[in-house]
């Protein structure tokens, strides 16, 4: 039966989240803004409530991803780590599991901070990577840790396939060289999940996922990136110097497979570009509130029975933006059940980023415009989400990423005939 | 016509597939899904094929008995769900069918002739898919609240072509609303007219007006009460089959507010214009002039609220049949990447237009999926705040990305595009319409 709603029984989840989002982010927002690099303390106290969220069965899910500590879930009613990214074996009963609650939390989140929703401990994108491609014995192993995720070197962006940074086999260990740029939460996560390949002569299905523990003495932090937005969130650059990682720590299957090995570790994208899409929809929530509240105060509110044009701009400007807003919404929430009910949803989760990620800019800039000096000024936050957004239509796969891979999927092309 | 007979025994034979494919489904076992199947089907055996009756019979008042018959809400489960219900797909399918094999062939000729082939509207009368927002108890196969029923048909139907779907389901409108906002006996009155074996010709439900910048709840036509009559002055503007429509639904201002107001075509001062414009040309649409028009009082339907809800699911269901001719440009334009070479390989292969094509996927399911939402808020009797808020979105999102849509379907073409030779041309000129148009169309 077709219902768009949030589910019933996410919306405990939901209200806490965005109880969070407005006791604990949005009070300390601004100062991680000006104190960039600081490490927001307050975090360690949010990740102990959402460790107590997990066990009382409420459901993990307010902070950004998952944790390794996700579970099959084994009835509808559980939910299971954040951004586990599981794939659920079609069954004919449908259901609405841990990406779907994944997505909800953290657009609440995110409607309160997304460098500071990047920054909750052990919720790191390189957890929903572990999820995604860890065997079981290496999930228990990670468990409870926090997981950074390290794949972008500095001749190497949209074009992940082409990561120079090599594992050799030595004995029981692989030797790492290479390095890597924009880490999020890079300095502060506990483990490294880092792309290396096992020969490059090799291509896409040589590179592998390595996990890398934060203190390897192979692990060298260059430095710290100062950015236009998230501040919050730190963005590490290293160098890998005969980086030595155990071979138990070779996330999935070792052998070199002609077919499909880097579709495994491209799979990620599929849990985790919906979660990014989230985050996008909490910016542009966060915005759009804002923006409202000021606009009622000059008087300006939307009629949303007249039309648009028989408005003031500014209601109708409103008005149209609330309208991508919720096209944008769908399309996550869209791909997210996909994922809960086993459906391939590849296209439809890069058709959620990129409607999200384009809708947060374009928002969150003509948020700006429309309260004037006082969306342009530090006393509102307007002006900070219009930086922070800009990133969220540029990570897990830029705007212009996921239109190829939309178009791929309809045109049947392939990445060699549609470049 | 030669092709005429052929077209008819396709309406017909349709119906008999249904049977052949739907007969086996598990869900069939069902006596409750298999009785209204078969209501469907019987209902063609009887109304199909029919002489349609001129325009400007009379109306026998009936006072009716009991109150109104309405359909109950849906229950929600409380899951997030993008599937059909059974009954639903039932619906759709059937209407698949019809566009795939009645209605797409018909298409380019019905715009040229702005008029729908008599074989094309007997087959979409067999099927008995206008009845799909009146209740069963009515002679109607809706069981319960049918907006999401109304938008999945819709899309269907204009995925085949959306002037077709319009000429055809603005009769439907009419049916539906009379479903959702008469009294006893305005029903009583009017549905054996449409559910009966002798169905009007066409009615219509007529929102719009001529003026620049239109709002639908500021009218400049007037409906003032004068004893036991309402006296109607005004003009509507792009109404759907205004020339063979024996029955107008027409929205006027009466004592401060918008309501709607049931004038029989026969009714004196009520003249007609021809009114042609760039899409939807197979509705042959046309200008209703109300010139101190009488009728009783008691032909004001429902209530302003019920006005103003008539108002969202007509754009709703525009926004539906948008979706529909939406997914027919992006079905064709892939096809057509694929195929067409330019610079030595298929054009499909450049970002410049297979980024055009993503973008035509994106906005058109966004606008599919806010569409849903909306239907299945007005089924379950949502807060009306968040009803309102819905279909304005999804309004938005119409005007917008439709013709959006509409543009990128002549333009990746290029030349080809804009002459007749593909539908393309057609599509851009109905997608453009269908965040423009109020009323008419009605889930």
């Amino acid at each position: 039966m077709i219902d768009l709603e949030v589910p019933r029984k996410f919306r405990p989840l939901v209200e806490q989240a965005r109880g969070m989002a407005e006791e604990v982010f949005r009070p300390i927002s601004r100062k991680y803004d000006l104190a960039e690099h600081e490490y927001p303390r307050e975090l360690d106290l949010v990740s102990a409530v959402i460790d107590g969220m997990s066990s009382s069965g409420v459901g993990q899910g307010a902070g950004a991803s998952s944790s390794t500590r996700a579970k099959d879930d084994e009835h509808e009613g559980e939910v299971a780590a954040v951004g586990s990214g599981r794939k659920h074996a079609a069954t004919k009963e449908v259901r609405n599991g841990s990406n779907l609650s994944s997505v909800l939390s953290i657009l609440e989140t995110c409607r309160g901070d997304v460098g500071l929703t990047l920054s909750i401990p052990r919720q790191g994108l390189g957890n929903a990577a572990i999820a995604a491609v860890a065997n079981d014995e290496q999930k228990k192993r990670y468990d409870g840790k926090w997981a950074a995720m390290a794949i972008t070197e500095p001749d190497t962006g949209s074009d992940s396939g082409a990561i120079r940074t090599t594992a050799v086999k030595d004995g029981d260990e692989y030797v790492l060289n290479g390095e890597k740029i924009f880490v999020t939460a890079g300095e502060r996560a506990e483990l490294v999940v880092v792309w290396a390949t096992l020969d490059k002569s090799l291509g896409k299905q040589a590179i592998k996922s390595f996990v890398v523990r934060r203190d390897n003495p192979g692990l060298k932090l260059v430095r710290l990136e100062h950015k236009l937005g998230i501040r919050a969130s730190d963005t590490a650059a290293f160098h890998l110097d005969d980086c030595r990682v155990p071979a138990e720590d070779l996330l999935g299957d070792p052998e070199i497979k002609i077919e499909g090995g880097f579709g495994g570790a491209m799979q990620t994208f599929d849990n985790t570009r919906p979660l990014v899409a989230a985050m996008a929809l909490g910016l542009t929530r966060a915005s759009l509130d804002t923006t409202t509240e000021l606009l009622a105060k000059a008087g300006v509110t939307v009629d949303w029975d007249r039309p648009a044009y028989a408005q003031s701009a500014a209601a109708a400007k409103l008005l149209q933006m609330e309208a991508d807003y919720e096209a944008a919404y769908l399309l996550t929430l869209r791909a997210a059940w996909m994922a809960d009910n086993g459906k391939p949803n590849s296209m439809e989760a890069s058709m959620a980023k990129a409607k999200a990620g384009r809708t947060c800019v374009n928002v969150s800039l003509a948020c700006v415009e429309l309260a004037g000096a006082t969306g342009y000024a530090e006393r509102e936050l307007l002006e900070k989400w219009a930086r922070d957004s800009k990133i969220l239509d540029i990570f897990e796969g830029t705007q212009q990423i996921q239109l190829l891979v939309v178009a791929r999927r309809l045109l049947g092309m392939s990445s060699s005939q549609l470049k | 016509m030669a092709t005429t007979p052929t077209l008819a025994d396709r309406g017909q034979r349709l119906g008999l597939r249904l049977i052949s494919k739907a007969g086996g489904l598990p869900v069939m076992a069902d006596p409750k899904v298999r009785g209204r199947v078969e209501k469907i089907l019987s209902r063609g055996a009887h109304s199909g094929f029919k002489a349609q009756v001129a325009v400007g019979r009379a109306f026998k008042q009936s006072k009716g008995n009991g109150s109104a018959a309405r359909p109950g809400p849906a229950k929600r489960r409380g899951i997030f769900d993008l599937t059909p219900t059974e009954d639903q797909q039932m619906l759709q399918s059937a209407a698949r069918e019809l566009a795939d094999d009645v209605i797409r062939p018909a298409g380019a000729k019905a715009d040229a002739d702005r008029a729908v082939p008599a074989d094309v509207s007997d087959a979409m009368q067999e099927m008995g898919l206008g009845l799909v927002g009146v209740p069963e108890e009515l002679g109607g196969i809706a069981e319960e609240r049918s907006a999401v029923a109304g938008v999945l048909v819709l899309e269907q139907l204009a995925r085949g072509d959306m002037g077709i779907t319009v000429s055809q389901m603005g009769t439907a409108a009419v049916a539906t609303a009379l479903a959702l906002y008469g009294d006893a006996g305005q029903q009583a009155t009017y549905l054996p007219h449409f559910t009966g074996d002798e169905p009007v010709a066409a009615a219509a439900l007529a929102l719009q007006e001529p003026q620049p910048l239109f709002d639908p709840f500021a009218l400049t036509t007037t409906a003032v009460a004068q004893g036991d009559s309402l006296v109607l002055n005004g003009t509507k503007a792009i109404v759907a089959n205004a020339d063979r429509a024996e029955i107008f639904i027409v929205s006027a201002m009466h004592e401060g507010v918008a309501r709607l107001v049931v004038v029989e075509a026969s009714t004196e001062g009520v003249t007609l214009e021809d009114d042609p414009a760039m899409g939807v040309r197979a509705a042959h649409t046309g200008r209703v002039i109300l010139t101190d028009v009488a009728v009783p009082r008691a032909n004001l339907l429902g209530t302003a609220d019920d006005h103003r809800d008539a108002v969202r699911r007509g754009r709703l269901a525009w926004a539906a049949a948008a979706v529909g001719t939406g997914q027919a440009v992006l079905d064709q334009v892939i096809t057509y990447a694929q195929e067409r070479k330019a610079f030595g390989e298929p054009i499909g292969q450049r970002q410049a237009v297979a980024f055009m094509i993503s973008d035509i996927a994106i906005e058109l399911d966004g606008l599919r999926l806010a569409v849903l939402k909306a239907a299945a808020r007005l089924d379950s009797e949502a807060d009306p705040q968040l009803i309102a808020q819905s279909v304005g979105e999804v309004r938005a999102l119409t005007s917008t990305y439709a013709a959006q849509i509409g543009s990128a379907a002549v333009q990746l073409l290029g030349g080809h595009g804009f002459v007749k030779e593909f539908d393309n041309e057609r599509w851009y000129r109905d997608l453009r319409g269908a965040g423009v148009l109020e009323g008419t169309l009605l889930v």
